[in-house]
């Protein structure tokens, strides 16, 4: 007898078949079904009482940083796929800034042999672009695509020469992956460590001003435009970089961008005190650029949202301002940060865009079969408390790492349940 | 001065800067200085105020100006005083920086004096240890001691600092004396000028209260002290300005250019001066250089500095 599980009384929110309506979800063997897989006079099915739950296709989080193998001290595949599940998440993006470099297919073979061994998550490996993210050479992008990588980028890094970008982008398509860029040029940001504004401009922290992000994301236009193949811009922190995304996407260019919750939940205040976790790249920014940010988000110009989850060390993270790593961890406390910020506070988006954002569009984007409760589709289910309320606490995250501004906020929203395969990973 | 008094006024284990001292606490500053400055000129230039406390000069950028007048103001305290620099310390060994100063702190260091090439350094230690930590410049942060020792001066000198208008003069954007010395004059109600390159003295600037020029010429016969700084041309700022030729043209205190100013304005430098850079040498030691008087005062603000927050530490 197949094992059935029903999913009962809840708001289903599946965003790919344009379904919102109270119901049932029925999982058997792994995949979502209909009630036909419940044989009458069945007793052994197990039941999931959803009333006052959302039941969304399982999130996909497209901006996460795994940091095996290499830093296995910060982060694990097997930690940060448990933070990824206690976050809603049932399938992660992983980026190859790792020792060594996703720069080639043994490194992403590894990568989905230890997914396999440790991880209740899917794990999706990108790849670099340029090999060791040295911006200088390309790095084997046909064997990565055999070995399986859902994009490339260089995360954390940029690829300056604009030349060898566009090929980048231009030999991709051949291969329809996606390039992700993190957009930062080089020049204009130098040792920038902190928006150049006000607060760089009172503390006396080195500015990593606007135009850096923005003179990039309007190259990556102009490139999506050349190549005819598509291009995303990752954790867009700027005003500018949404008027120039808006504009491009207006005219049809196959451009995108994601929006992390630190650039919208925070501004360049939070570094008066020089506390290390509020240092990431790009740094966060004024509060007209949060505005935009947000308006972006309202009106599809910004179409993604991710973590950056970015782990480190405490040891590495208490040093001096200049010295601290850049990044944050995200991946147990995004969700929540958004649906508090945009559904409840804000009210730029509904619950059912949001939950599009996290599924739909990244599956889109990647091209990937999940982000749906479609019949036959695997059964990765997230059940989302929209109204719970709950105070975030750095001690009890599942990431190995505890680097986060958040610790201690009230938030109002957050998944309960995570299922992948038919098989609840991690329960509140 | 009566340490009741004192108790009652001065409650910082820590100098930070001056963004976050009141007006009365930095006058407080200014008049325990006062007191101290007279022990300089007796013929037994020491008091008994630290004795047996030990001071930690922890200097992980390189200083001499600084150091020295730190050492000396806590031997004329009577406290003890090892010196630590970059190359002496384990941090070359890739110990961390709060490694380091928990391993003073264990030997019973009761005041820290660092100074450190990252902005923020100071208060990072501060809010790690128990001992009292005393910044002596923290990047482009803040350097609150010279800051003080100007105001110092300038009080001495023309016997107030609320109405007085202040021009700063050279690379404003790397300068932690810059900060330290906007805030403390705005704080005590004096008028600040910026003036240097726009690549240097960025509009920004404006948001913390002061004004702007970039014309020396018409700043010059408006204020009464002109706080010279020094500028350089190293590698990281070359990207800022053409060169030292075209700045002393532009923005250099030239023997001319000194003619235009009231008589009584004071010319004051941090120091070191790069004599026909950004002051003439004749100007430099000219009627209304204040320039070795800051250095003398600066030992009285220091004594008055560790006194105070030493007497918190304990």
């Amino acid at each position: 007898m197949s094992a059935v599980t029903l999913i009962r009384n809840g708001r289903i929110v599946d965003p790919a078949n344009k379904r919102d309506e109270s119901g049932d979800i029925v999982i058997a063997d792994g995949r979502i079904a209909d009630r036909s897989a419940i044989k009458s006079g069945q007793s052994d099915a197990e039941e999931i009482d959803a009333s006052g739950l959302l039941v969304a296709p399982g999130l996909i989080d497209i901006h996460v940083h795994l940091r095996e193998p290499g830093f296995a001290h910060k982060e694990t595949i097997a930690s940060g796929a448990r933070a990824a599940a206690a976050g809603g998440f049932t399938t992660v993006v992983c980026m190859p800034n790792t020792a060594p470099v996703a720069d080639n297919p043994s490194t992403i073979a590894w990568i989905n042999d230890r997914a396999l061994q440790t991880s209740c998550v899917h794990i999706l490996p990108t790849g670099a672009i340029s090999k060791d993210l040295a911006g200088e050479e390309l790095a084997p992008i046909g064997s990565l695509a055999q070995a399986g990588v859902v994009a490339l980028t260089d995360d954390g890094h940029c690829v300056q020469n604009n030349e060898l970008m566009r090929r980048a982008v231009e030999y991709a398509a051949m291969f329809d992956l996606p390039v992700l860029d993190h957009c930062q040029d080089y020049g204009l940001v130098g040792n920038g460590i902190v928006n150049e504004g006000y607060w760089s401009t009172l503390l006396g922290l080195r500015g990593w001003p606007a135009a850096g992000e923005e003179v990039i994301v309007m190259r990556n236009i102009l490139l999506a435009e050349l190549c005819q193949h598509h291009i995303h811009c990752q954790h867009i922190s700027s005003a500018g970089s949404v008027r120039l995304l808006r504009e491009a996407r207006a005219r049809g260019v196959k451009i995108s961008g994601e929006v992390c919750p630190h650039h919208i939940a925070l501004t360049d205040e939070g570094i008066q005190n020089f506390d290390t976790n509020y240092k990431m790249n790009p740094p966060l920014r004024a509060e007209a650029d949060v505005e935009a940010l947000l308006e972006g988000i309202a009106d599809g110009t910004l179409s993604i949202l991710a973590s950056d989850h970015a782990p480190h060390a405490d040891f590495e993270k208490e040093v001096e301002f200049d010295a601290a790593p850049f990044g944050v961890v995200g991946l147990e406390t995004e969700l929540g940060l958004f649906i508090d910020l945009l559904v409840h506070k804000r009210r730029k988006i509904s619950l059912a865009r949001l939950i599009e954002m996290y599924t739909v569009e990244p599956a889109k984007l990647l091209k990937l079969k999940a982000g749906t409760l479609s019949l036959g589709a695997s059964a990765d289910v997230t059940l989302i408390n929209p109204k719970l309320e709950w105070t975030v606490n750095a001690q009890d995250f599942q990431s190995i790492s505890r680097n986060t501004p958040f610790d201690g906020w009230r938030l109002k929203g957050r998944a309960v349940r995570t299922i992948v395969g038919g098989k609840t990973i991690w329960k509140l | 001065m009566t340490t009741e008094a004192m108790g009652i006024r001065w409650a910082r284990k820590d100098l930070l800067g001056l963004r976050e001292l009141s007006a009365e606490e930095i006058t407080f500053i200014l008049d325990t200085a006062d007191a101290f400055k007279q022990v300089g000129t007796r013929e037994i230039k020491k008091v008994p105020a630290l004795r047996g406390k030990t001071l930690v000069n922890f200097f992980i950028e390189p200083s001499t100006r600084t150091r020295t007048s730190f050492e000396l103001a806590a031997f004329r305290l009577s406290a003890d005083v090892i010196n630590i620099s970059a190359t002496t310390s384990s941090l070359t060994k890739g110990e961390s920086l709060k490694d380091t100063a928990r391993n003073l702190e264990a030997l019973h260091a009761d005041i820290l004096v660092l100074r450190h090439g990252s902005a923020g350094a100071a208060q990072f230690l501060a809010e790690r240890l128990r001992t009292s930590v005393i910044n002596a410049g923290d990047g482009a942060h803040e350097h609150p001691t010279q800051a003080l020792l100007d105001l110092y001066t300038i009080r001495e000198k023309r016997q107030r600092i609320a109405g007085l208008h202040v021009a700063i003069i050279g690379d404003i954007l790397f300068s932690r004396v810059a900060r330290s010395n906007i805030f403390g004059l705005l704080k005590l109600g004096a008028r600040v000028t910026l003036v240097g390159p726009s690549t240097l003295v960025p509009r920004e600037f404006e948001k913390l209260g002061v004004q702007i020029s970039h014309r020396i010429d018409d700043v010059l016969p408006e204020v009464d002290v002109v706080n010279l700084l020094r500028i350089q041309h190293e590698r990281q700022r070359k990207e800022y300005f053409p060169g030292i030729g075209e700045y002393t043209r532009l923005f250099g205190l030239t023997k001319e250019r000194a003619r235009l100013l009231k008589p009584e304005c004071l010319i004051m430098h941090p120091g070191p001066i790069n004599r026909g850079v950004e002051i003439d040498s004749q100007v430099a030691d000219g009627l209304q250089s204040v320039i070795l008087d800051q250095v003398t005062n600066g030992l009285a603000v220091r004594m008055a500095v560790l006194y105070l927050c030493g007497g918190i530490a304990t």
